[in-house]
């Protein structure tokens, strides 16, 4: 039996390099042999040696920093304020009917319409690229905090009146906790909204240090390997997140029976 | 929306008005109303606002359905055949790694700014999670239905046709809807970075004229254009439940 699976896996793991492989092949044959201008296609070896350039003479690990930091900042003050947003809106009858109409109108704008207001209002520095971030994360956040909250099992909530909880212990130890498997999708989604929203906002507002930047440069010297290497780091940062997410989530839950 | 939800917008609307009659905001960060209200009209009554938002849609419609009915495709052999998803899966999944926003310079680069780059651009925001729910839809197709069709000797056109893609609808369904999102936003970044025309164009330019009256106007038609998208599946996806049910009763 095992010995079938592993081979099943050796035979999946083949299958699955071959085109990638196929795909390397044909890109550096063709850049080589001139097939296609390198200058839309640098060779592979080009694409190595600016990495090796922008990792040990220029700064592409610090450009990497800033723009993980902005994207952790960002993605904290949204997590936060979306998560007390929400519980705010799903335990109070009032807010519920004043606010939620309001935010659902405003979450119809796509995210990236909101870029030249921010603009206006905060700049084009790190405060503004923060503040976007922040909202990229916040909207996920927010609309899946509320579901949770607002499908908490009303024999709970009724356990919680007979045992004359305050709001505190309601809110912490009622709907937060049964709200938990929501609102990890909320931060999971928040996770990969807020990466894409701060490459965005170094695309969009102003360059500074960042990938985005990077990039944007790269686009502007017609430097197609430095426009690469930025592309695949963008892919891995991309995919860590999404690991991390997922790290995260079965942490948090934990003590969820397993399915399947 | 009740009235009670109107009292907000409302009430924002009262004091986005005072502060711009008193003077607390300068009229480059925040226009009156009225101004906003005057630029909307001007807007429409030159047909300067259909033509940018035309432009826009015939774009995210082209580029939609051509994302998505290579998403579909995909999804549908990685969904029916073992062997294709062994090859092709990890690499679209490094792909779709990649956000779209990610793209753009390296197309940009590649096909210049013409249409063909919005097109691609657009396509790519549909073609992933087109992909990804058709995937999931055809897995997630009930093998005791199969197990009914093979008893019923159906062959595998039949099969496909009468059990697989009619269980996998509610799910490729799904993928529309995020698809068309997810394209309208790409829309909005690739308009925002190399457009001449369409609404990102509108707001890039009145940005750089400070012309906020008109970039509030193309946010207000954004958003009505993803709400109208958005509520136009709605009423699709009741219609197709509606007549699946229907279907079985009969």
């Amino acid at each position: 039996m095992t010995a079938t699976t592993a081979s099943a896996r050796l035979v999946r793991f083949r299958r699955g390099v071959t085109l990638p492989i196929v795909l390397l092949i044909a890109w550096e044959i063709s850049s080589r042999t001139g097939l296609v201008d390198p200058r839309f296609l640098p060779s592979l070896d080009e694409v190595a040696l600016t990495a090796k350039r922008e990792l040990f003479d220029n700064d592409l690990i610090g450009e990497l920093g800033y723009s993980l930091m902005r994207n952790i900042a960002g993605f904290l003050i949204g997590s936060v304020a979306g998560v007390a947003f929400a519980t705010l809106l799903a335990l109070s009858r009032i807010a519920d009917r004043l606010i939620t109409p309001t935010f659902n109108g405003l979450k119809q704008i796509s995210l990236l319409a909101w870029i030249p207001l921010i603009s206006v209002w905060f700049g084009f520095g790190e405060q503004a690229k923060v503040v976007f971030v922040a909202l990229a994360a916040f909207i996920p956040i927010v609309l899946n905090t509320y579901e949770g909250m607002r499908n908490v099992p009303a024999d709970l909530i009724e356990v919680g009146g007979a045992l004359r909880f305050s709001w505190r212990q309601r809110i912490l130890r009622i709907f937060l906790p049964s709200a938990l498997p929501s609102i990890a999708t909320g931060v999971h989604l928040g996770l990969i909204y807020s990466w894409l929203a701060t490459v965005g906002a170094e695309y969009f507002l102003a360059v500074g240090p960042g990938v985005g930047g990077l990039i944007i440069a790269g686009r502007e010297r017609f430097d197609m390997a430095l426009v690469m290497l930025g592309v695949m780091i963008l892919g891995l940062v991309g995919f860590f997140l999404n690991r991390l997410a997922y790290a995260l989530e079965s942490h948090l839950l934990r003590w969820r029976p397993q399915l399947g | 929306m009740g009235l009670t939800g109107a009292l907000l917008p409302g009430a924002l609307l009262v004091l986005w008005w005072i502060a711009s009659d008193k003077g607390f905001l300068a009229e480059q960060i925040l226009p009156p109303p009225a101004y906003v209200y005057e630029t909307a009209r001007d807007m429409i009554a030159s047909g300067e606002l259909f033509h940018h938002a035309g432009v826009s849609l015939r774009r995210v419609v082209v580029g939609f359905a051509f994302g998505a009915a290579a998403g579909l495709s995909l999804g549908v052999a990685m969904g029916l055949s073992r062997r294709a998803e062994d090859y092709l899966k990890p690499l679209f999944l490094a792909f779709a790694q990649i956000p779209t926003l990610g793209w753009i310079p390296l197309l940009m680069l590649l096909v210049g700014i013409d249409e063909a780059l919005k097109f691609i651009v657009i396509a790519k925001g549909a073609f992933v999670p087109m992909v990804v729910n058709t995937f999931a839809g055809i897995r997630g197709v009930s093998p005791k239905l199969i197990e009914v069709g093979r008893a019923l000797k159906f062959s595998d056109w039949q099969t496909l046709r009468l059990i697989v893609l009619p269980g996998a609808v509610p799910s490729i369904f799904t993928g529309i809807r995020y698809g068309l999102t997810h394209s309208w936003t790409s829309l909005v970044g690739v308009e925002l970075l190399a457009s001449s025309e369409g609404l990102g164009y509108l707001l890039v330019w009145g940005r750089q004229m400070f012309w906020l009256d008109m970039v509030i106007v193309a946010i207000i038609v954004i958003g009505l254009v993803g709400f109208a998208m958005d509520k136009s599946l709605d009423r699709t996806e009741v219609l197709i439940q509606r007549w699946k049910r229907e279907e079985l009763a009969a």
